[in-house]
């Protein structure tokens, strides 16, 4: 596959405007969202020693929305994104990227390649690489053992990662360790690592932990902004940050789904209060 | 033929291995001629007997890069890498053992001594082939790369990480060395492979040739060196590193983890073969011995002695703590092991980074001071 393609939204949208007029042939990491999700879980159970930390939850993602879950800790937030990235196996029910890709049946590393993003709660990066260096690894390319023995960064490569760089603001941290890095700068890389992977669904585990106000608010203007190429799917704690982003919300409990909406729906639904002001 | 600058480019901002090599270069030289140029008697001359000494070093040299491939870059503590090393080895000694041909003691031209006094009338299949030496070299090369692969698939693709896999390398190691101590396997058991005569037609008692698999050994090194410098340096050498420090991470950004492991780990595998196989013909023996998980762990002691995950460390810690073994072997042979033991205690609890560690310390702190204020 070509790395370029996916590259800018432009030729995204583009591609999604054939789909959409019905050419229904399936393409093989081609992500088909005919049908307007491409995200599938339907009746998705995982236990844990009896524990059901996900009990038969169905939810859809649509293409391009921007989503905010939250719940209550124990609420299965995690644990479903877990599932979709293909680190835990659902004990029953359905995992579906688009209409063709089964994600139950693939490994983490074909999930990642074929488009789904995932940034953790805590945030992860290579420590003992540079900023530089972290981002370059995480870009979309051959990630197969002979093409990075050989390859090297060809120049648009090379200007990606400066974009990305001034993107989340670590140009002038470029040639540091990550491990240097502030909590909120490492935040800030690990986003853009994710924009280097240039993928189709963006998972995003509480963003905005240990950043200040002004990166908070950066961050949520980049993932408006990122939405509608792309679906953002994020996990937050924090209220004000999902007032001020979210379109449609839902609220997770018990590993499955109590409500969705938009912010005031969800606000004034009984079973919500119930579950956050213990009734 | 590569280019001065690729080799040159290879080496850019590793200072470490620039001045490694250039002392490499330097002593392989020195040492060779001061061997065969200055007659003996004369204060100069460098005795045959400590030239293949160093030559044996130069083997553990190569052995320790290929473990700190491992261990320092992918994090995969592996404790029965001398496996791969013997492996390599017995390759050598089955070509050496052919090459007697009728002169050993029953002047059987087909079958080695050994096989001669188990009654054996016919080679065994598996030694057929070893009468060829670029067929020999490959097999240095193939067998410990299709153990490692094997091995290392069944290993990495049931995610065993940290100490189980360090385990499992130890009882694979241990396994072996059960396994040729016995007869029937057919390569000398208990005695190994022994009394060589010739490789390539040179006489292996010959000054020259004694020299010439010294120069051999430290030529295997450098190039050795450069392939795994260019292995690090690679983006293939910085995936590796990140699986070190986050797997999960490198999972999620779509690097299939457990190929990555696997390919380094048989590169490494051959690396050790590949040191093995010049070991034999200057030492003159291989034997179940070399198995032992003794070695393996003091393969382990040189790397953190020197300082893992720098390449030039591992040759460091290789050398010294080889010198360090010959010495005391013969002055106080009852103190090495407790040495070798204490040794291992504190380097693991005061200099994590190894000798290199400790000279890359001392450096900063002195430009640190020499700054003006």
């Amino acid at each position: 596959m070509n790395p370029l393609k996916l590259f800018g939204t432009g030729r995204r949208e583009q591609s999604r405007d054939t789909v959409g007029a019905q050419r229904h042939t399936v393409i093989s990491g081609e992500v088909d969202v005919s049908h307007g999700p491409i995200l599938y879980l339907e009746n998705v159970t995982v236990s844990f020693d009896g524990f059901k930390a996900l009990n038969e939850l169905t939810l859809y993602i649509d293409d391009g929305e921007l989503r905010c879950i939250i719940g209550p800790n124990g609420a299965g937030k995690t644990t479903m994104m877990d599932v979709i990235t293909g680190k835990t196996r659902p004990d029953s029910g359905t995992a579906f990227f688009g209409q063709t890709m089964d994600l139950t049946r693939m490994s983490e590393y074909e999930i990642a390649s074929v488009g789904i993003g995932r940034k953790f709660q805590k945030p992860t990066v290579f420590p003992r690489h540079t900023v530089f260096e972290n981002l370059e690894l995480a870009m979309r390319a051959d990630k197969r053992v002979w093409p990075s023995l050989w390859g090297r960064l060809d120049g648009q490569q090379r200007d990606r990662i400066t974009e990305v760089l001034e993107t989340v603001m670590l140009t002038g941290q470029q040639a540091l360790r990550a491990a240097e890095l502030s909590h909120g700068q490492k935040q800030w890389l690990e986003i853009g690592m994710l924009l280097m992977q240039d993928p189709r669904v963006l998972l995003v585990d509480e963003p905005i932990a240990g950043m200040t106000h002004q990166e908070t608010e950066r961050t949520a203007e980049l993932l408006t902004g990122l939405a509608g190429s792309r679906s953002v799917v994020v996990v937050e704690h924090d209220m004000a940050f999902v007032r001020s982003i979210a379109r449609k919300v839902t609220v997770l409990h018990e590993g499955h789904v109590l409500a969705e909406g938009n912010m005031d729906e969800v606000q004034n639904h009984p079973a919500v209060i119930e579950v956050y002001l213990g009734g | 033929m590569p280019s001065k600058g690729l080799l040159l480019r290879i080496l850019e901002h590793d200072t470490g291995g620039k001045i490694f090599l250039s002392l490499l270069a330097v002593v392989a030289v020195l040492v060779s001629v001061l061997n065969l140029a200055v007659p003996e008697g004369s204060p100069l001359h460098v005795s045959t007997y400590t030239v293949t000494l160093l030559g044996k070093y130069l083997c553990y040299a190569l052995l320790a890069v290929a473990l700190d491939l491992v261990w320092g870059y992918c994090g995969i503590l592996s404790l029965g890498h001398a496996a791969f090393f013997a492996l390599g080895g017995y390759c050598m000694g089955m070509y050496l053992m052919r090459q007697v041909g009728d002169r050993g003691v029953y002047g059987n031209p087909d079958l080695p001594d050994f096989m001669v006094f188990l009654n054996w009338t016919e080679l065994p299949w598996y030694w057929f082939g070893f009468d060829q030496f670029w067929f020999t070299m490959l097999m240095v090369m193939l067998v410990p790369g299709v153990l490692a692969l094997v091995f290392g698939w069944l290993a990495f693709r049931s995610r065993v990480t940290g100490v189980y896999l360090s385990i499992i390398t130890q009882a694979l190691t241990f396994a072996l060395m059960l396994a040729f101590f016995r007869n029937e396997m057919g390569f000398g058991g208990n005695n190994g492979l022994t009394d060589f005569k010739e490789l390539l037609g040179f006489n292996l008692q010959n000054d020259v040739t004694r020299v010439g698999l010294f120069l051999i050994s430290a030529l295997t090194l450098a190039v050795a060196y450069f392939v795994a410098r260019y292995v690090v340096n690679s983006k293939l050498g910085r995936v590796v590193v990140a699986v070190r420090d986050a797997e999960d991470r490198a999972r999620f950004i779509g690097y299939k983890v457990e190929s990555f492991k696997l390919w380094i780990f048989v590169f490494s595998a051959m690396l050790a073969g590949l040191a093995g196989a010049l070991y034999v013909p200057q030492v003159g023996i291989i034997n179940p011995s070399e198995f032992s998980p003794l070695n393996s762990i003091e393969l382990v002691v040189w790397v953190a002695v020197g300082g893992c995950g720098t390449l030039y460390g591992a040759v460091l810690g290789a050398l010294l703590v080889n010198f360090a073994k010959t010495y005391f072997t013969g002055a106080l042979p009852e103190v090495w092991l407790f040495a070798l033991g204490t040794l291992f205690v504190v380097v693991t609890l005061f200099l994590p980074h190894g000798l290199v560690g400790l000279l890359k310390r001392r450096r900063k702190k002195a430009t640190l001071n020499e700054a003006p204020t």
